[in-house]
């Protein structure tokens, strides 16, 4: 009975292809707007916070100046660390596997013709675990040339193309400010940063190289830590602030002079943000979900009025009340699962597309295409159930008299 | 105002001081005035009668659509006045067969599809829906053209497929609101002719509405409306 009033309701469908498509069209456009958006928005949450804990996720890093921001003028700036408080980290601080105090400059670097500008970082062979950066040819460090600070360097990805293009740079010395330096290792590839900067632009030395020939003073601009697996960083956060506070000799009840951060604390408020973006597209979608509600409901409301005169008929010849409002039920059920599908696979197939020319990871969201799904069915059968029903209600005289 | 001879047989239609009015108060339509009719089984009846003058309104009783506003309408001894919309409809499904004014049938749907439709709602088996709607289209001549929808049939075409819808029930009383309202001469004899051999051959009794007094030849006898009441109501065969 059930199959045989579904095969009937499809044959009503089928003998009104446009009216049928107009309502399907509503449901189509609505679910099939939703899903990309949606999609989308996770995608880029979840490209986001893969690209953040790519930059290490048990990362630490410690810095001089206030909380928040650096006071100006009024205020003496922060002292800068010394290598000594990478030492008393590391010596005193349990729980890390890796200790990178650095510092940094702006120089050109030159081979031949060829002039980059780009920034030179003084650390040590710690940097690069701490920040997960891997060799792709030469070497890293000696804990001999870190001593000596001798002038050897490790190149970024984007310098290392700019100054040398295809040819192998090992052994060759560039030149940063006047200092001659030669190539012991090359770096593979980060690509862009999440916030658009070139992460590969940059040339790795020797801290103490760095200090000593390029900068001129001893100052630690900043210290990167690395907590082991499993280790609170929110512990190690609270050790490293009573370690520094200790040597910087700051009283009790006076602000630190010094900020830690860790990468959780970063990537939360980047998902937070992204998170919103989520949010925004979604409520876009939801406004074309709702259009297209409104499409339906104007559609079913002008079919059943077509169809008083059918309705007529049929109670005069003998159809009961309930009979005529299952029928355009069952037509509006079917109707709309059809298009919600047809919507479906629609909206997949944009939320892939796009994903794929915006090089996001495609993240499927059951709960949303459910969603877009049961709303638009629902519209369907409300707004196909209460006109019917009240034209079930009709006097048959009357409907059959209907134009 | 002549009412059959009572006899043991229960009249299949008793209409007993029926009156109907439209509204209320000054506003009121008094569309009949107290009718007193009986129709046997196995009668051909044509009802006439000026616009206006309740003829519609009695055939909508007569045919469960309506409820008199006094007195009692009898079908087959059942008082339809006290029956529910779906006890109505009911009796609609299973005793009535209607071919309505103007054909009726549904749009952009096959004449073999316009022919079972009672049938759905009989809860008939597909098959043997298939099988009984062919047989009623091959009844009106129509067999060649069960796959063609109304707006491809001609009028007299669409009348015959309206005539097979009402008869595949095979109902006991068929009301006819003017069959042959939009034919030609040679349509309307057919469809008279249609109509004839069902009451002669299946017995089913026949309720027609016409304008056309030609028409009211091929009936057993013929009422007359005037003024929401029975004006004459005599056998064609007899005397006014």
């Amino acid at each position: 009975m059930l199959w045989e009033t579904i095969f009937l309701a499809m044959h009503a469908i089928r003998r009104n292809m446009l009216r049928s498509s107009l309502t399907v069209l509503g449901i189509v456009i609505g679910v099939a707007a939703v899903i990309p958006l949606v999609t989308m928005g996770n995608g880029a949450t979840a490209q986001i916070t893969s690209e953040i804990s790519s930059l290490g996720s048990n990362m630490l890093f410690v810095r001089p100046g206030q909380g928040g921001h650096n006071p100006g003028g009024a205020h003496a700036p922060s002292p800068m660390f010394k290598a000594a408080d990478a030492d008393a980290i590391r010596r005193e601080i349990s729980g890390l596997t890796a200790v990178a105090p650095t510092a940094s400059t702006v120089s050109q670097a030159i081979y031949g013709n060829e002039n980059w500008s780009t920034s030179v970082i003084g650390s040590t062979d710690a940097y690069l675990t701490v920040r997960e950066w891997k060799i792709k040819s030469g070497r890293q460090f000696t804990p001999g040339e870190e001593r000596a600070g001798k002038a050897v360097c490790i190149l970024g990805a984007t310098v290392k193309k700019e100054l040398f293009g295809a040819q192998d740079p090992l052994g060759i010395s560039i030149r940063l400010k006047k200092l001659s330096c030669q190539v012991i290792g090359t770096l593979r590839s980060k690509g862009q940063s999440t916030f658009g900067s070139d992460q590969d632009d940059f040339v790795l030395v020797p801290l103490r190289l760095l200090q000593r020939r390029l900068s001129g003073n001893n100052d630690v601009s900043g210290i990167f830590i690395s907590a082991r697996d499993g280790v609170s960083t929110k512990k190690i956060k609270g050790d490293i602030a009573r370690l520094m506070r200790q040597r910087r000799h700051i009283g009790h009840g006076q602000d630190d002079d010094f900020r830690v951060r860790d990468m959780k604390e970063i990537m939360g408020a980047v998902t937070s943000t992204t998170r919103v973006l989520t949010a925004l597209l979604g409520a876009v979608a939801a406004v074309s979900l709702l259009v297209g509600g409104i499409g339906i409901m104007n559609i079913m409301l002008v079919s059943v009025t077509e169809r008083t005169r059918e309705i007529g008929i049929r109670l005069a010849i003998g159809a009961l009340e309930k009979e005529v409002m299952l029928q355009f039920l069952v037509e509006a059920v079917v109707l709309s699962c059809f298009g919600g599908l047809i919507g479906i696979a629609l909206g997949l197939t944009a939320a892939a597309v796009g994903v794929h020319f915006l090089k996001m990871p495609f993240i499927f969201d059951l709960r949303i295409v459910l969603l877009a799904f049961l709303f638009s069915g629902g519209v369907g059968v409300v707004f196909g159930f209460f006109p019917a029903r009240k034209a079930a209600r009709l006097n048959p005289i009357e409907a059959l008299r209907h134009e | 105002m002549t009412t059959t001879p009572v006899s043991g047989k229960q009249p299949i239609i008793a209409m007993r001081n029926v009156s109907k009015v439209y509204g209320c108060g000054r506003a009121a339509v008094h569309a009949l005035r107290g009718i007193n009719l009986q129709i046997e089984e196995g009668e051909f009846v044509t009802v006439m009668g000026p616009s206006g003058s309740g003829k519609s309104t009695c055939m909508n009783i007569i045919g469960c659509l309506d409820t008199p506003t006094t007195g009692s309408f009898l079908f087959k001894g059942l008082d339809v006045g006290g029956m529910s919309r779906n006890q109505r409809a009911m009796l609609r499904r299973y005793a009535l067969g209607f071919i309505f004014q103007g054909f009726n049938l549904l749009s952009r749907t096959s004449a073999l599809e316009n022919v079972e439709l009672p049938l759905i709602y009989r809860g008939t088996p597909v098959h043997q829906r298939r099988e009984r709607a062919m047989e009623a289209l091959r009844l009106v001549g129509l067999e060649d053209w069960s796959h063609h929808t109304p707006g491809e049939l001609s009028g007299g075409q669409q009348q015959r497929v309206a005539i097979a819808r009402a008869i595949i029930t095979n109902p006991k009383v068929l009301l006819a609101d003017e069959p042959t309202g939009n034919l030609d001469s040679r349509r309307s004899k057919e469809i008279m002719e249609l109509l004839t051999s069902f009451n002669r051959e299946r017995g089913i009794t026949v309720v027609m509405v016409t304008h056309e007094a030609n028409m009211a030849v091929y009936a057993s006898r013929r009422i007359n409306f005037l003024d929401g009441l029975v004006d004459t109501d005599n056998s064609t065969g007899g005397t006014n």
